[in-house]
């Protein structure tokens, strides 16, 4: 049981925050949204593979 | 007793006479969605894009959401918090909800700016959008279940709104064991039957086409978005024919 509260305990973490002027984001957060924005651009980029194949 | 006629490739084929609700229902399921349909050889030249991935990659993140969901549930909290293999069974049921998200993100940007819900597929666009809002309410009571701080702000944060619109009895963020329920259960089944259904209805319907390739799909020729009704033009100068007056 103390094991487990340990763990519970060990997976919280305060979180690196960014801010500017009154904006604030966790780094996380503004990773996956970066990260998204980028498999947009990406998709629409990038060719896909085997597709000159295709009629 | 209804007729059975031998189609082509010996399968019987029932006439049009079926009088049982099973019968009709078969007959109408047949119409809507042939197996040709549902399981197709074959697809438009378009649908070779990365921006046909994401749905698909939104549906396998799910398949091992559930995977990984059933091991963690069967094995249970003492086992996934403190042994090295449920831990990491745990990250990777975690990791999948983060692709689940990102892939079904952006699926929804792609499909937003090919206005996807265009020859009548304004269903598979809402249920698309009812699937995301339910995967967000199932995500939630996930980060509920981690039993650690986190999950004890982020209940103590939630409970007075859900408790302001009156559903706190039933889906009460600080009880532990009914948010379990919540999570490995209903929300489960409201996830998994709203893509089934958004799936389906993109076989029945098609895959919506890019908005310069409308003359393609046979559904929006039919639609009031057919090339016979071309775009709408950006100024009245543009719409000028030679030889109009200006």
């Amino acid at each position: 049981m103390a094991g487990w509260l340990v763990a519970g305990v060990a997976t919280t973490g305060a979180g690196t925050f960014l801010g500017w002027d009154g904006f604030t984001i966790q780094l996380g957060n503004l990773i996956v949204i970066l990260v998204m924005i980028v498999l947009f651009v990406l998709a629409l980029i990038l060719p896909f593979p085997g597709g000159k194949r295709r009629k | 007793m209804t007729a059975h006629t031998p189609a082509a490739d010996g399968v019987p084929v029932e006439d049009d006479d079926a009088h049982t609700w099973t019968g009709k229902a078969r007959r109408w399921m047949l119409g809507k969605l042939p197996p040709d349909k549902l399981l197709p050889e074959d697809q438009p030249s378009y649908v070779m894009s990365w921006a046909y991935v994401f749905g698909m990659g939104a549906v396998a993140s799910l398949l091992w959401i559930i995977i990984s969901g059933v091991v963690l549930g069967l094995n249970g909290p003492q086992w996934y918090h403190v042994s090295s293999l449920g831990s990491f069974v745990n990250s990777t049921h975690l990791w999948s909800v983060e692709l689940f998200f990102m892939f079904m993100v952006v699926h929804l940007w792609l499909k937003f700016w090919m206005a996807a819900w265009r020859g009548g597929r304004v269903l598979t666009w809402i249920t698309g959008m009812v699937s995301f809002v339910v995967s967000i309410v199932a995500a939630f009571t996930g980060y509920l279940l981690q039993t650690n701080f986190d999950s004890q702000w982020i209940a103590f944060e939630a409970k007075d709104a859900l408790n302001a619109v009156g559903v706190g009895a039933w889906f009460n963020v600080t009880n532990v064991g009914q948010i379990f329920v919540w999570h490995i259960t209903l929300l489960p089944m409201a996830v998994g039957a709203v893509v089934v259904l958004h799936v389906l209805l993109v076989r029945v319907h098609g895959v919506v086409p890019p908005l310069e390739a409308a003359e393609g799909d046979a559904q929006l020729r039919d639609s009031a978005w057919a090339p016979s009704h071309p775009p709408e033009p950006v100024s009245p100068r543009d719409s000028a024919k030679p030889g109009d007056p200006a």
